[in-house]
Order: C-alpha cells, then sequence, then structure tokens
C-alpha cells in the first residue's frame, strides 16, 4: 500500500503501564513502543487481558503512565482532547440521556449551535440506522444498538483521530460488515487515523494496513503484520488467497503465541 | 410502618471505601429499598392483588370493632374514633396539629437534604472533604437522633428550634450518606466517555455526577423524610404547644382513648402518603435506570 512514510500521529514510546490493586502491582504494559503514521488504519489484536484497551486509554489521555510516553501529533498526551474519539469497550453511553442526546453531547460542548447540531445527529444517526430511536433511552436498546450510538456519538464530534475499542463486538455478522464498510468508506474519504481494537482476526486483516498482534503477561507488542491490499478493499479480497494468507498469519500470531496455548486449556 | 423498614435501609449501604467499580458494570449498581420483586411463583392480576389488599384492610377493621365489642382493654371501636375524628376535624385542632406537626418534619427535612446533597458531593468528589466528613457522620449517624433531644433542649430551649434541629439531623444523616454512594458509585466509563467528548470538571460534575447519583439522592430523601416523621411525633411527646404527638400525650392524661387513636392514624397515613408522594417522584426522575 501506499505509506508514504508520513509523520507519526500517535506514537508509543516504551511505554509501562502498572496497576496497583490492593497492594499487588500488575504490569498490563511493558515496554510498548509503536508510531502509527499520520492517516494510517492500525488495528490490534491479541488475547484477553494483553493490554489493548490499556493501550487505547494511554492514547485518549486517561492514563497516567508509570514510564514511557504516548505523543499524539508530536506532543505528549496529559489529558483527553477532542481531537481523539474514543468509542469504549463498555459504550458508555449516559442512561439517562436519550440516544439523540447522547449523540448531541459532545457536540454541545463544543458549542456547535442547536440547529447545525441536529443536522449532524441527524446524520450520524442515519448512518448507524438508529433514526427511528433518537428519542429512546438506551436502556431500550439492545448491546449492538447501544454500540451504534456510541460510534455515532464518537464520529459526531469529527475528531481526527479515532480510538475504537471493540466497537462492532457486539454486532451480529450482517451489521457488522456493514459497520466495517461504512467505517472504510470514511476513512478513504477523510483519512483519519485510526487504531481499532478487535478480537476478530478476519476484521483485524480486512480492514487494516498495519495488524499489531500483543502478547500478554506482560501486556506487550508480539508481532507487527503489514496487510499489503490495496484499499478500497471489496468483499472479493475477503475471498482471495492473499486474505487467507494473511489472516492464517495473524492468526497464527495471536493463538499459538508462547504461554496462550496452556493459558487456555 | 415506614418509618421502620427504612431505619434498616438505612444500615444496609455500607460506607465503602472508594474502592473502583468492576470494569465492565454497564449497569448500575441499584440503590437498596426499591420494590422487592414477587417471591412466590405464580404471579396474580393488579386486580387480583387489589381486592386482597382490600379484604386483608376489612380484615383488619372487623377484628378491631370485634376486639373493642368485646371489651378488650377498654379499646373504643372505629366508630367511636371516626366521631372523635370529625369532632377534632369541626373544632380545627385536628389542622392545628396536623399543620405543626408537618410543617416541623418538611421544614427540617428540607432543610437536612438541602444541605446534605453539597455535603454528600463534597464527601464524593473530594479525598480531603471526605477524611475531614466522614467520622463526624459516621459517628452521629449511631446516634438515634432523638437520643439527642434532651441535649438539644437545653442548649435550644424547647421551642420549635430544638424540634426542627433533631428532625434536621434525621434527614441530614440519612439523606448525606446515601449522596456520597452515590457520588463513589458513578460510573468511571461514563466520566472518561464525558471526558474524551471535551468536558472539563465543573461539566462532569453537573452533567454525570450529578444526573448519576441522583437515585441515590432520592432514596436518601425518602429515607430522610421516613426519619423525619418517625423524630417529630417523639419530640413532640417530650415538649410541644401543638402537633399531632403533643395531642396524643395530652389526651394519655385524660384516658382519652379515641382521641389517642385519631393520631395515630393520621401520623400513619400522612408518612405513607408522604411516602408514596416521593416515590413517585423518584420513579419519574430516574426512569431511565434499568431495573432488574
Ligand atoms: N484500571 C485498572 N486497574 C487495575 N487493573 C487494570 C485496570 N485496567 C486494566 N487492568 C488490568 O490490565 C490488564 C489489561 O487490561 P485491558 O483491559 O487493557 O485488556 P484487553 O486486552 O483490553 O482485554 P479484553 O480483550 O478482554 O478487552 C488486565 O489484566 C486488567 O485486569
Ligand atoms: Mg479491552
Amino acid at each position: 500500500m501506499t505509506t508514504t512514510t508520513s509523520k507519526a500521529m500517535i506514537r508509543f514510546e516504551d511505554l509501562r503501564q502498572e496497576f496497583t490493586l490492593t497492594g499487588n502491582t500488575f504490569t498490563a504494559l511493558d515496554g510498548v513502543s509503536l508510531d502509527i503514521a499520520d492517516g494510517e488504519f492500525v488495528t490490534v489484536v491479541g488475547p484477553s487481558g494483553c493490554g489493548k484497551s490499556t493501550m487505547l486509554n494511554a492514547a485518549a489521555g486517561l492514563l497516567d503512565p508509570t514510564s514511557g510516553r504516548v505523543m499524539v501529533d508530536d506532543r505528549e498526551v496529559d489529558g483527553p482532547s477532542t481531537r481523539t474519539g474514543v468509542i469504549f469497550q463498555q459504550y458508555a453511553l449516559f442512561p439517562w440521556l436519550t440516544v439523540r442526546k447522547n449523540v448531541e453531547f459532545g457536540l454541545e460542548l463544543k458549542k456547535v449551535p442547536a440547529k447545525e447540531r441536529r443536522v449532524i445527529v441527524d446524520h450520524y444517526l442515519e448512518l448507524v440506522g438508529l433514526t427511528r430511536f433518537a428519542e429512546a433511552l438506551p436502556k431500550e436498546l439492545s448491546g449492538g444498538m447501544k454500540q451504534r450510538c456510541a460510534i455515532a456519538r464518537a464520529y459526531a464530534v469529527n475528531p481526527e483521530i479515532l480510538l475504537m475499542d471493540e466497537p462492532f463486538g457486539a454486532l451480529d455478522a450482517l451489521t457488522r460488515v456493514h459497520m466495517q464498510e461504512q467505517l472504510l468508506k470514511t476513512w478513504t474519504q477523510e483519512r483519519r487515523t485510526v487504531m481499532f481494537v478487535t478480537h476478530d482476526v478476519d476484521e483485524s486483516v480486512f480492514l487494516a494496513s498495519r495488524v499489531i498482534v500483543m502478547a500478554a503477561r506482560p501486556g506487550r507488542i508480539f508481532k507487527e503484520i503489514k496487510i499489503d491490499l490495496p484499499y478500497p478493499r471489496t468483499e472479493e479480497m475477503r475471498l482471495s488467497d492473499e486474505f487467507a494468507r494473511l489472516r492464517t498469519q495473524v492468526w497464527e500470531a495471536v493463538y499459538h503465541q508462547p504461554g496462550v496455548a496452556e493459558a487456555h486449556q | 410502618m415506614a418509618a421502620k423498614d427504612t431505619y434498616i435501609a438505612v444500615e444496609t449501604p455500607p460506607l465503602a471505601s472508594g474502592s473502583p467499580a468492576p470494569e465492565n458494570s454497564q449497569q448500575k449498581p441499584k440503590p437498596a429499598s426499591r420494590k422487592s420483586p414477587a417471591t412466590s411463583g405464580r404471579k396474580l392480576g393488579r386486580k387480583a392483588l387489589l381486592a386482597i389488599n382490600f379484604g386483608s384492610v376489612a380484615a383488619g377493621l372487623g377484628a378491631w370493632t370485634a376486639l373493642s365489642a368485646a371489651g378488650v382493654v377498654g379499646l373504643p371501636g372505629p366508630v367511636e374514633v371516626l366521631i372523635r375524628a370529625g369532632e377534632v376535624f369541626a373544632d380545627g385542632t385536628l389542622a392545628e396539629d396536623t399543620g405543626a406537626s408537618l410543617a416541623r418534619v418538611l421544614s427540617g427535612f428540607l432543610l437536612g437534604s438541602l444541605l446534605a446533597v453539597p455535603v454528600g458531593f463534597l464527601m464524593g468528589w473530594y479525598q480531603v472533604g471526605r477524611a475531614i466528613i466522614e467520622p463526624w457522620v459516621q459517628f452521629f449517624r449511631t446516634i438515634p437522633p432523638l437520643a439527642l433531644l434532651p441535649l438539644v433542649m437545653v442548649t435550644m430551649g424547647i421551642g420549635e428550634t430544638p424540634k426542627i434541629f433533631v428532625i434536621f439531623l434525621a434527614a441530614f444523616l440519612s439523606c448525606v450518606i446515601s449522596t456520597y454512594q452515590g457520588v463513589v458509585s458513578v460510573d468511571k466509563t461514563l466520566i472518561n466517555a464525558a471526558r474524551v467528548l471535551g468536558a472539563d470538571s465543573m461539566i462532569i460534575f453537573r452533567r454525570v455526577v450529578v444526573p448519576a447519583s441522583s437515585p441515590f439522592i432520592l432514596v436518601g430523601m425518602r429515607i430522610g423524610l421516613g426519619a423525619g416523621w418517625a423524630t417529630v411525633v417523639a419530640a413532640e411527646l417530650i415538649a410541644a404547644p401543638n402537633g399531632l404527638g403533643m395531642r396524643m400525650q395530652q389526651a394519655q392524661q385524660f384516658y382519652d382513648m379515641p382521641t389517642i387513636l385519631v393520631n395515630v392514624i393520621v401520623i400513619g397515613i400522612l408518612g405513607l402518603l408522604m411516602d408514596r408522594l416521593l416515590l413517585m417522584i423518584e420513579a419519574h426522575l430516574t426512569r431511565w435506570q434499568e431495573r432488574r
């Protein structure tokens, strides 16, 4: 692919993240270094608990690294920024706000005028297929619908960087494919920098120009796999030999890394 | 009656030492005293249950009539009590007493809740605030507000102030703990979600912490109102120019059983009504909550 060596938009520099729980120190990330170029689409896969969400939260400025740092656009991250949109693994919708009000939240904080807000919210509700549920409360939505609402909320503020933590995890296969295509479509148009965490090997290959495979205990980057499939990605590509080869490569990196086999038996 | 179970409820929420909620807790922990689901197997219709309610009340009244007819402990019957109620209603004493008791409860309750909410937030939001306030709250929580009445009367006299003060204290203590609980149990990911959308601390407080803890605050207010109501009647038994409690105390000296019963029943009904009212407000304000 055309990875014209542009500058790093997100740069993890020897990041180490420890958590202290009831006196025990736990190393969630150890020596993570990674550059994500401006406009690049990177997916992160790895076994559960290997620190994918931790890495994403660090990039979002929600953590205080034990050592090392994360740079965004050459500036050290020391707190959340509206340049960075985050879709959380647990949706994190405000349960007391309707779907519309949830999507509108960030726009209100940005002081976007009401009329404009309405247009933007309508657009993104349409995109995620929640127009009919605009006035529903989160408790009335299914898991997949909650996730779509969270996606619309993150998209609505139009961030330059998207950090997505298993955003399609709760969707059925059909909606999932649809959302993947929509995401890639907007990405090819706008070229935002995307860091996308997933459990799904197929998804990681289909979306990314580079797959980062992580290992657990301590969480670290195990392997990087370049995906040399051209964009726009098409449905036929999913069936191609090249795709199958890459999928196998990622699969083996995820499931045949040292320690995984024992841990899951 | 209402006040009894509320005291139990005060005990239930332990003052957790701000431990983080488990990571994937999408559902909020719900405040304790909510309608518990029907426990026994077969579900009865609404109408059937209501009919049973009425039957139960009618049976109780019947038993009461029978007891008084049999002359047990000189208990007056429902009719006699009803006649007495008509009299005190007509001569205005019932209205005066009810008004006086209600005024005390409501002023104590409103002052208590009004102060409890900011103090509870202070405790939940700032570690230093918690460290300063918590020992006091924990200490006074263990003292029944009524036990402070003698002390309060010595220092504040026998006017309205000491009565309102003990009610205030009762309402304040139950509400402050609830509010604090609400603040510390706000889902961290909701706060993070607001932060990445550009919210500063002020906005997080107003638009996340306050709504997220409102169910807890409302439960605390309900408990506080129950506690206040229980306290006022007892406070009036000790010294007051009027009020439902005082009227009973007075009637007791004349062996005036019908008057005592009128007041007991009015206290019960008012307590029940106030609790229902707050419950309705609560259900309305927190209808966004996922119920189990
Ligand atoms: N705030 C925290 N406090 C303590 N430990 C934490 C915290 N956040 C994460 N951890 C621990 O760090 C490790 C990595 O967690 P993380 O959520 O990043 O994993 P993950 O790769 O996203 O897993 P999954 O695929 O299941 O979402 C886990 O063992 C977790 O228990
Ligand atoms: Mg995760």
